[in-house]
């Protein structure tokens, strides 16, 4: 039966190879003029021009002290600073995932109680600003200032809400509602026939959603998750308001005491764009491990593009 | 011969919609049951009640004996669990007229699936088990290929693997080659012959008039939520008797 179906192309060729034997000429390739796209040279040497510009006022403004900004890119302070800021990325972001994917179970639930709940979460915790957030939990102590969990916990609300923990509730909690809408979208997105066939064939609600569902809503997911983790090592920054010590405030810190502000601002750009950089070449490969069998070829990766070209040049040099 | 299917005044209502009407059938053991009408006439919403993929709402529908997603006690009906449901299902196999491939799987993974996951089969037996289906269904070659690189004819040969795999008593065909180029019906169709000479009790939703007569022992002619007609293929497509069916069969054959 598939015989059938691969042998046609397979007897086609030979027959086309015959006729090419027979004496056809090859078609003549045509040797045109191109059209010369005068617009193109003239935006770019404008755009060009501008750029230099701006690049030369930055190296020869005499009020930058471009050997601080190298002076303190490795100081110890504000490679601390660069620490926590992942630190406090990356919990906030595993808090984030973790409750964004309750919140979705939750919402997409049949029962309503769990499903409004959800909803008001994220209602609230989308609808208002998230520097405002930082600052409710900071100063929770003003209206809570005893923590009392009853039997299980008691404590001061100052030594329990540290700089530390409201900078990771306000961001944690805050991405979680954004999580949850990616990860609703996600599991909306996969078809309603791969959860029949799975149902089909006999696979319980929790395999479906395991084996089938959440592979397929990965494809989703992953893309705006990589982009929310960029964001929040940037977000990260406002917590700043909360006195935790991220890589703002250890770099403002210097930049105060040395009269150095724009340097030191410089050495956090730097950092913000290390650390953001680092994480988009990650997330371009977690992509294309999810797009397996959606894509009928996966996209190269930078290296396997690099060796491509090589290759490619050796066997023009060859010929 | 024992009943596989008994349907007994099946009604099925989406909302204010009445689409099954009253569904009285019966599906012999070993025999191949076609089931024809034009669109939204209830037929492909009557086979996905056969494996509880819709609840009805009157009647009763019972498989090999088994009343389909509820249980009598005295006179009184129970929901069956999700896992019950399920458990039913097993022995049920359907093919989808859009396929329904796991895209992210292989061939032979989409076929393995199940049975490991549902039976406990080993990896090995399974993948052995894979190996010899798609042999059957002709694919044996494309075993490691995605659904994605596969024709739909294929895909839709692999689908029909996938559901062997569990051992069904039972298999469910809604439209199976509606969605295909009109040269890959064949070979859709060729193993679907096999499987009927197999012995496999199916029940085919289909448009496929050539398939029905050759290969069908009952067929139904069903519209507007009712059947109209049924009997002997042959007879009905050649002397149709009631008017609405001379009218559908002018139209298709």
């Amino acid at each position: 039966m598939t015989d059938k179906f691969d042998k046609e192309p397979a007897d086609a060729t030979p027959s086309a190879a015959v006729s090419k034997e027979g004496g056809a000429l090859p078609p003549e390739a045509i040797k045109a003029i191109p059209v010369r796209h005068y617009g193109r040279w003239v935006s770019g040497v404008v755009v060009l021009a501008l750029v230099a510009l701006l690049v030369n006022a930055f190296a020869t403004a005499e009020k930058i002290q471009w050997n601080a900004v190298g002076e303190y890119v490795f100081d110890s302070t504000v490679l601390a600073g660069a620490g926590r800021t992942l630190l406090i990325s990356v919990l906030a972001m595993v808090m984030g995932v973790v409750l964004g994917v309750v919140l979705a179970v939750m919402r997409l639930s049949k029962n309503p109680v769990t499903s409004w709940v959800a909803w008001v979460y994220i209602w609230f915790f989308r609808g208002t600003p998230v520097y405002v957030q930082l600052l409710l939990w900071f100063n929770l102590a003003l209206i809570f200032p005893v923590l009392n969990l009853g039997p299980i916990y008691k404590d001061e609300m100052v030594d329990v809400m540290t700089p530390f923990m409201a900078a990771l509730l306000g961001l944690g909690l805050n991405e979680a509602a954004y999580m949850a809408e990616i990860c609703r979208a996600g599991l909306m997105a996969v078809d309603e026939g791969q959860t029949e066939a799975s149902h089909a064939l006999g696979m319980s609600h929790a395999k479906t959603l395991r084996r089938i569902v959440i592979p397929q809503a990965m494809r989703v997911i992953v893309p705006p998750t990589g982009n929310e983790f960029i964001n929040m090592l940037k977000t990260s920054s406002l917590v700043y308001a909360v006195t935790y010590n991220e890589l703002l405030r250890a770099t403002s810190t210097i930049g105060s005491t040395s009269y150095a502000v724009m340097e030191m601002l410089f050495v956090a750009c730097i950092w913000y764009l290390v650390m953001t950089s680092v994480f988009s070449v990650f997330q371009y490969y977690l992509e294309r491990r999810y797009a397996r069998g959606s894509l009928r070829q996966l996209p190269p990766t930078p290296w396997q593009k690099i060796k491509a070209n090589m290759l490619g040049l050796g066997s023009e040099r060859g010929k | 011969m024992t009943a596989m299917v008994k349907a007994e005044g099946v009604h099925k209502s989406f909302g204010a919609v009445q689409v099954l009407k009253g569904i009285d059938l019966e599906v012999k053991s070993g025999e191949v049951f076609c089931l024809i009408g034009p669109s939204g006439s209830g037929k492909s919403t009557f086979l996905r009640c056969i494996n509880h993929l819709e609840k009805i709402n009157a009647g009763r529908l019972y498989v090999d004996g088994e009343l389909v997603g509820y249980r009598q006690k005295g006179d009184k009906l129970y929901e069956l669990k999700d896992s019950e449901v399920a458990q039913q299902r097993r022995d049920i196999g359907m093919v989808f007229q859009r396929f329904n491939l796991f895209p992210h799987m292989t061939a032979a993974e989409n076929v393995m699936e199940a049975p490991i996951q549902v039976k406990g089969v080993s990896k090995a037996q399974a993948r052995e088990r894979a190996r010899e289906l798609l042999d059957r269904v002709g694919l044996a070659d494309k075993a490691g290929n995605y659904p994605s690189q596969l024709s739909g004819g294929q895909q839709q040969r692999v689908a029909i693997a996938r559901a062997l795999a569990m051992d069904p008593k039972l298999m469910l065909f809604d439209e199976p080659t509606s969605a295909l180029d009109p040269e890959l019906v064949g070979d859709v169709l060729d193993v679907m012959r096999d499987l009927a000479e197999s012995g496999m009790t199916m029940v085919v939703v289909t448009h496929e008039m050539g398939f029905a007569r050759e290969v069908g022992d009952s067929l139904v002619f069903m519209d507007g939520g009712v059947v109209v007609e049924s009997g002997d293929p042959r007879e009905v497509l050649t002397n149709p008797q009631h008017e609405r069916t001379q009218a559908f069969l002018s139209k298709v054959l």
